[in-house]
């Protein structure tokens, strides 16, 4: 166990020196605010182009919230399978970090950990944004902090599992691997309802949506944050679920992809070194 | 003109030429040779757009609206491969160590460049191509190909003025080592943003979007959305033949300014010792 948390640890540090030390800080902190508050900034166009409404609707903070949250997706999932290209494809380490002491999976969830520090920072920016200069209708006294801060630690161990799941398909990829944490954040981020309601999808997707724990995430998230009521009136096909239910449902999914994400892993760590795919150097 | 030196000229140009299509070759003939890309590069990417119109669904946006995101989403593509595949490709090269074979070869670097364009629209048009059908088909947008020669033209201008911007970038490109890859990152979503991919640029505003219009995709897009679509022009920004206009313009300046600006990084970066450094 000393050694997986030196190895979770030691992963972080280094994740957050690749990802923060290529300029100086102010260009990273411009870095940081630009590309955040620009993707929102295209749904906010989109929406006011539509609506003409003002941002103060419950469905312009249902939008924004799950957007903002959604942040956190791209960075973890992308994040760790990255985590496997750089290092074996252009540090060329992988091969290093892996005879090194150290436990390969915490060192994978370490890097993850760093993308969700970065995260975090785009995160808190666009959150900021929304609230100082749109005026989302969120007052900080009414949040289910507690409720919150289950959703967010379920919502955030699922999506570590889940790059890991990633991780170790990358590590299998000899082709296409840099934009595959990018589809899969891309798909994702249209089954799971991070801007809009699960019910505006054709039926025949829905389940897609329902048997993902991001889904459930976003939804506690929102129910926390906005009110229960306000987002069960957006989010009808959710609407019969109770909170509880939702962090039960979100609890269970996170187990089961943990689980998965355990056997996958060894296989493909296994599979790896079987195939010689630990020091593969493929230019692609 | 001498004999002698009309067929050095002959050879010069027969030489650049043949940069091209080498360049260009390994793009088409490896799309080609390893089908895989086609599921990556067309069918992924179509879930990204399709997000953005079932957004524009759930807020009861009129149809045309998801027209304007598919033409939208099908242009990023050529945003990615002039990002990507042509002002960062430098830094792969550089990386990968072909950087000097370039630079030593008896060629010229704004001929390797265009090499990468033209190998670089095959794949690209591919993908674009297949968001316009899957917006057809899975969508239900209506095309109106009624000023089709128009548009095609627009669409070649716009490419024309947009590979120039490429290979102005690449010169720049050519100096950085690390922060090229997180430059081109940055260069994305605010660009999405500025440029209107998913909505119509005039929402920006007159200033906001005329500024854009330095991205020749702004005007191209917008001219294209405009003739693509029967409602397009009350989405328009300009007028389509003064966007005509102007994107012609920038085609010269930027293609005019790439040939400068890559012969004196090309220069800075041989006095600094960047082309055989790999900073990573």
């Amino acid at each position: 166990m000393r050694e997986a948390l030196r190895s979770f640890r030691v992963a972080t540090w280094l994740g957050w020196q690749i990802e923060s030390n290529w300029t100086d800080p102010f260009l990273f902190f411009v870095y940081s605010i630009v590309k955040p508050v620009a993707s929102v900034m295209i749904l906010v166009i989109m929406y006011w182009v539509i609506t003409r409404t003002d941002t103060t609707s419950p469905y312009f903070a249902y939008m924004y919230l799950g957007n903002a949250a959604y942040i956190y997706v791209g960075s973890i999932l992308v994040g760790v399978s990255w985590a496997v290209i750089d290092d074996r494809e252009h540090y060329q380490t992988l091969k290093y970090i892996y005879v090194s002491p150290i436990k390969f999976y915490f060192y994978l969830l370490g890097r993850g950990m760093a993308r969700f520090l970065t995260g975090s920072l785009s995160v808190a920016i666009t959150m900021g944004f929304g609230l100082l200069v749109l005026g989302l209708p969120i007052g900080l006294g009414a949040i289910h902090w507690p409720y919150l801060g289950a959703s967010m630690v379920l919502g955030l161990a699922s999506l570590a599992v889940l790059g890991l799941l990633l991780g170790a398909a990358t590590l299998q990829m000899a082709r296409h691997y840099w934009s595959v944490g990018e589809s899969v954040a891309g798909a994702l981020y249209l089954m799971c309802g991070a801007i809009f309601p699960l019910d505006v999808l054709p039926a025949w997707l829905r389940p897609l949506g329902f048997a993902l724990p991001l889904t459930y995430w976003l939804e506690s998230l929102r129910r926390a944050v906005l009110g229960a009521e306000a987002s069960r009136a957006i989010s009808p096909s959710l609407a019969g679920l109770s909170d509880g239910q939702l962090l039960l449902i979100l609890l269970v999914a996170t187990l089961i992809s943990s689980v998965m994400s355990i056997y996958f892993f060894r296989w493909s760590e296994h599979r790896a070194r079987e195939k010689g795919l630990i020091d593969m150097t493929t230019h692609y | 003109m001498l004999g002698r030196e009309r067929a050095e000229v002959n050879r010069g140009v027969e030489l650049f030429l043949r940069t091209i299509v080498a360049r260009a070759y390994p793009r088409v003939i490896g799309a080609n040779r390893e089908k895989s890309w086609i599921f990556f590069e067309t069918l992924l990417p179509l879930l990204s757009v399709a997000a953005y119109v079932f957004f524009y669904r759930a807020i009861q946006a009129p149809e045309e609206y998801i027209g304007l995101v598919v033409v939208g989403g099908a242009m990023t593509a050529y945003w990615l491969n002039v990002l990507w595949s042509m002002s960062a490709q430098l830094y792969w090269d550089k990386d990968a160590g072909n950087l000097t074979l370039y630079i030593a070869a008896p060629s010229s670097l704004m001929a390797i460049l265009l090499g990468m364009a033209v190998g670089g629209l095959f794949m690209t048009t591919t993908r674009a191509v297949a968001i316009i059908a899957a917006g057809w088909l899975l969508f239900g947008v209506q095309f109106s190909l009624q000023y089709w020669a128009l548009l095609l033209l627009t669409f070649i201008i716009t490419m024309a003025a947009l590979y120039g911007l490429g290979m102005v970038f690449a010169s720049v490109f050519l100096l950085w080592g690390r922060e090229a890859w997180h430059i081109s990152n940055l260069l994305q979503e605010p660009i999405y943003l500025a440029s209107g991919f998913y909505f119509p640029v005039k929402a920006l505003g007159f200033w906001v979007a005329s500024a854009a219009s330095l991205i020749p995709l702004t005007l191209g897009l917008d001219a294209m959305r405009q003739l693509l679509f029967p409602t397009g022009p009350t989405l328009g920004f300009l007028d389509v033949q003064l966007e005509i206009g102007i994107l012609v313009g920038l085609a010269l300046i930027f293609v005019t300014a790439s040939k400068f600006a890559l012969d004196y990084m090309e220069g800075r970066a041989k006095q600094e010792g960047r082309l055989t450094e790999r900073r990573r």
